[in-house]
């Protein structure tokens, strides 16, 4: 069944084209939406996308960086401010896919997938929702346990504060094959370090569960403590008992649960 | 239905797509260019990889209309009328196609990395084709057979 494709020129009217028509879906990149197409996804009839400037503008000038939900994960690889960001945005796909891929859209990448949401989430990231009435802010958390609802969050943008030590932001994917693959698991770790302790750890994980999530049991057994065999020991413990993780092709939640400590503890060790 | 006008390969050509419609069911069967392949439609083989604006992309996510005003680059459009281009002729020297499916995506992607990086690394060659999935041929020919081209058009611009 042929679709209907709508372009709107601003955001607000892209958020209320999706609010006044249930059967209409938001496209970005393409990579989840056309790919629903092509797999006989007759849930919606209409598809909406904007010219909207403001969704591919990436400012990395000020204190926050702010990022349009169209920016692709190609422009994130071509920001040097972005450097710390790379191995996150080199995770997702392959070339072709990146020049696709937003970073808007890997929110919404059912599980496995959503590793940039995973780095976002141990960024603290804030999203801003676009709607007819104008826009609202949310964290990525809120937004990440809503977005399967009917209507769908039109994300505009997302922000978050620019790392004073990006040294202290570390990123690992385990996958089955290399380069690339879909993600056994991948963590995200925001590790600031006052005085050679933790101060302020924010761990994300994700395909631990439907949705990337945050491993607070993890951040507090870091608290306080070096990043040492020792220090990490507890937080390498905690990390089994976090999320929910699934059983699919690429690993049973068994393995995924074992293995979670393991990597964690690489990432935290900075071992290879 | 919409009127799509792009740039195939430098010649202008012009279509009219169903909505929703991809731009390689528009190369494919409307402008008669097949040789973009249809593997998955998922965006997980690269089969279907063509060049947007000299950017790689996957045809089969794609929709037509999005190319409309745009330059598309397959890879027919790599050889320079009878001569091959060094990536096709290093394929064939190397024998790095067998079945041949993954080889317009292969060549394409390889098109993108070398026009970016004339000189790239293993690792950087391997990169560049990993969203590219070849179940025959396996990818040691073609990774030597992409850093022998850089090699050869290295040694044509020497």
């Amino acid at each position: 069944m042929p679709l209907e494709v709508r372009s709107t020129p601003t955001l607000a009217e892209a958020a209320s084209l999706l609010q006044a028509e249930r059967a209409a879906r938001f496209l970005a990149g393409g990579t989840l939406v056309v790919r629903a197409v092509n797999e006989g996804d007759v849930s919606f009839s209409t598809i909406v996308r904007t010219s909207d400037p403001a969704f591919t503008r990436l400012r990395t000038a000020g204190g926050r960086i702010e990022l349009g939900a169209g920016v692709t994960m190609a422009q994130i690889l071509a920001s040097r401010e972005l450097a710390f960001l790379h191995p996150a945005a080199r995770s997702v796909g392959g070339p072709a896919v990146r020049t696709m891929a937003t970073v808007g859209g890997n929110l919404f990448a059912p599980h496995p997938y959503g590793d940039f949401a995973t780095a976002l989430l141990a960024l603290d990231a804030r999203i801003r929702l676009a709607s007819g009435f104008g826009a609202r802010e949310v964290s990525l958390e809120e937004l990440l346990r809503g977005r399967e609802r009917t209507p769908r969050p039109l994300v505009a943008s997302l922000s978050f504060e620019r790392p004073a030590d990006p040294a202290a932001f570390r990123f690992r994917k385990m996958t089955r094959t290399r380069p690339k693959g879909p993600a056994v698991l991948t963590i995200a770790a925001w590790l600031p370090l006052s005085g050679g302790r933790v101060s302020g750890a924010r761990v994300a994980f994700g395909a631990m569960a439907a949705t990337p999530i945050r491993a607070r049991a993890v951040e507090r057994a870091l608290e306080g403590r070096p990043l040492s065999a020792e220090g990490v020991a507890v937080a390498v413990a905690a990390a089994a008992g976090e999320g929910d993780p699934p059983t699919d092709p690429i690993a049973s939640a068994w393995y995924r649960q074992r293995v979670v400590g393991v990597i964690l503890r690489r990432l935290l060790l900075g071992e290879p | 239905m919409r009127a799509v006008r792009l740039e195939l390969n430098g010649v202008e050509v012009a279509a009219v797509a169903e909505g929703g419609e991809t731009l390689l069911t528009l190369l494919r069967e409307r402008l008669g260019d097949t040789s973009p392949k249809a593997g998955c439609l998922q965006g997980t083989c690269g089969a279907c990889t063509v060049l947007l604006d000299g950017e790689p992309v996957l045809a089969c996510l794609t929709l037509a209309e999005l190319a409309d005003g745009r330059r598309v680059t397959t890879v027919r459009g790599l050889a320079d009328g009878p001569r091959l281009h060094p990536l096709q002729e290093a394929f064939m020297d190397g024998f790095a196609a067998q079945c041949g499916f993954c080889t317009p995506g292969m060549l394409v992607a390889a098109k993108a990395l070398l026009d970016r990086d004339p000189n790239p690394t293993r690792e950087q060659v391997i990169e560049a084709i990993s969203g590219n999935v070849c179940r025959c041929t396996g990818y040691t020919p073609i990774v030597d057979a992409i850093l022998e081209a850089a090699r050869r058009m290295a040694g044509r611009r020497g």
